[in-house]
């Protein structure tokens, strides 16, 4: 198989669009937070319990009136262990699902958009995925999933709390909704730090590229609200929308001063590591990504235009450890990778533009 | 560099441990640092221990009232979900409610943590379409009332009127 043929096979369908505002935002998502009623909680229920929830959602959406297009059901404990971190590392099923075999499940569509985590934390957790920043489209999807389940299954829903979930951080919309923000620019002039402490004043929560608890790499951070109760879905979405904006702006704002004040430099700057990833044979994750950020910020800028500018969408998931050990069909140790890792990364460099 | 456990393989795992603010720097190989790290799984992301936080939040109760927190938690003891069986007790300490029925059980001490969390405590968002029943109209109602005081205030009469007639019908729905 070609390395273009893997890598379309490999991420997700959904992620071959560009998407609005692609320069500065590279994907969209909303969760949204379920339980049904008088069933224990996940890390309470019985098997009987879990067992009902997988079957009972899983007949919801077949039986609903809308559908969900071509999906399938995957239980958890008949993944490979390695097959469970390749999608974590493709961001469809959360780390706690990955660990946990008790009845857990995941139904997801073929173009990988939309997956529905069954028996996580909450009994039900539908995800909307899209390319750039999409936030209206991705709610839309997740709503209407949302409805289509509901049309079969009792959820457990208070007219004063809202939607009710296992912690007490998701209570009310239930609903997380994030962007995945590439913001060089902001990282060079050494203005992230101010930006993204006001982000954090206004009540909206700044992550790493997987998450709670993880660092920022490759100048990719994760922005999402943090309320979900006494707000709606429309204004947290706005919110998040409108933040989202002024990011952007002022990211755009310090490409802009970058160009201006030393153009030579950022051009040096882009190309060496372009030079780096085109003829590196060992190369850890933490580089790479800080290395793909700079090449992707030179096509972006018309600096290097031989390359796809999708390099950096395609190669975030792909050279995760988990994806390589997959790709090589082994296990690798951490120095194994480092080098499957560089010839993947000099193989796709080479990919031209709309070859 | 090679690993400071085995002294053979490179290390490729660095930590850094600050202890009673004293820095120290551990350098591991890889099959090290799996054995020493026992649980922590290096490829997935640990998580921020959220119910920790959160139990923090369910403590600031002490710091106001002392007297009065002890006696609602002397009470809060016996306190328990009689479908999941989950105490007050366990759900302070994990931060998880253990059904549905965990929410009227707790919802003394569920009130002040939520509004701790959120700021609010009144869910402002969707409804579910069949079993939502008269909320749904409810909130439409209140929506539309909002709608009818912006029309009056921009003077846009006839908008307002068809506005009000739709309110009558679903408040009709009500009854």
């Amino acid at each position: 198989m070609t390395l273009k043929k893997y890598i379309e096979d490999a991420s997700a369908k959904w992620m071959e669009g560009s998407g609005p505002d692609s320069k500065y935002v590279i994907s969209t998502r909303v969760r949204l937070a379920r339980n049904l009623k008088d069933i224990p909680h996940p890390f309470l229920a019985g098997d009987n319990d879990t067992e009902k929830v997988v079957k009972d959602v899983n007949e919801a959406i077949k039986r609903g009136s809308a559908g969900l297009g071509e999906h399938k059901l995957l239980w958890t404990r008949d993944l490979e262990p390695i097959d469970r971190k390749v999608l974590v590392e493709k961001h469809l099923i959360s780390p706690l699902l990955a660990k946990e075999d008790r009845n857990s499940a995941i139904i997801v569509r073929e173009d990988q958009a939309i997956s529905v985590m069954l028996n996580e934390e909450d009994h039900i957790r539908i995800q909307c995925l899209f390319p750039g920043l999409q936030l209206d489209k991705a709610f839309e999807y997740a709503d209407q999933i949302d409805d289509l389940i509901e049309e079969s299954v009792d959820y457990a829903f208070d007219e004063e709390w809202g939607y009710l979930t296992t912690c007490p951080t998701n209570v009310g919309t239930g609903m997380r909704a994030s962007v995945m923000l590439h913001l060089p620019g902001l990282v060079m002039t050494g203005q992230i730090n101010r930006v993204l402490s006001a982000v954090g004043q206004v009540g909206l929560a700044v992550r790493g590229l997987y998450g709670e608890g993880t660092e920022m790499v490759g100048n990719i951070v994760q922005l999402s609200n943090q309320i979900t109760l006494g707000q709606s879905e429309k204004d947290i979405l706005e919110k998040l929308e409108g933040v989202t904006r002024q990011l952007i702006d002022q990211e755009e704002k310090a490409r802009e001063d970058l160009l201006q004040k030393g153009e030579e430099k950022l051009a040096d700057k882009v190309g060496r590591a372009y030079g780096q990833l085109s003829y590196a044979r060992i190369i850890s994750t933490n580089e790479a990504m800080g290395l793909l950020s700079s090449v992707r910020l030179g096509c972006d800028m018309g600096f290097l235009k031989e390359v796809d500018s999708k390099i950096l969408n395609d190669l975030l998931v792909l050279i995760r450890p988990a994806n390589l050990q997959k790709m090589a069909e082994k296990e690798l140790t951490s120095e194994e990778r480092d080098i499957k890792r560089a010839n993947l990364i000099r193989e796709r460099i080479n990919i031209k533009k709309d070859a | 560099m090679t690993c400071e456990e085995c002294n053979k393989r490179p290390a490729t795992v660095h930590f850094t441990k600050i202890i009673n603010n004293e820095k120290t720097e551990v350098h591991l190989c890889e099959k090290c640092a799996k054995e020493k790290g026992g649980d922590l799984d290096f490829n997935v992301d640990p998580g921020f221990p959220i119910n920790h936080f959160l139990s923090g939040l369910m403590d600031v109760d002490k710091s106001l009232d002392s007297k009065q927190f002890n006696k609602d938690l002397g009470q809060s003891d016996k306190l328990q979900c009689g479908k999941c069986n989950l105490t007050y007790n366990q759900f302070s300490q994990i931060s998880r409610l253990g059904c549905s029925n965990c929410f009227t059980v707790f919802s003394k001490h569920l009130n002040p943590l939520l509004k701790r969390i959120h700021g609010k405590t009144s869910h402002m968002g969707k409804v579910p379409k069949r079993t939502g029943g008269n909320l749904r109209v409810k909130k439409r109602i209140g929506e539309m009332k909002e709608e009818l005081q912006e029309c009056i205030k921009r003077e846009e009469f006839e908008r307002a009127a068809e506005i009000r007639d739709e309110i009558r019908k679903l408040e009709n729905e009500l009854d």
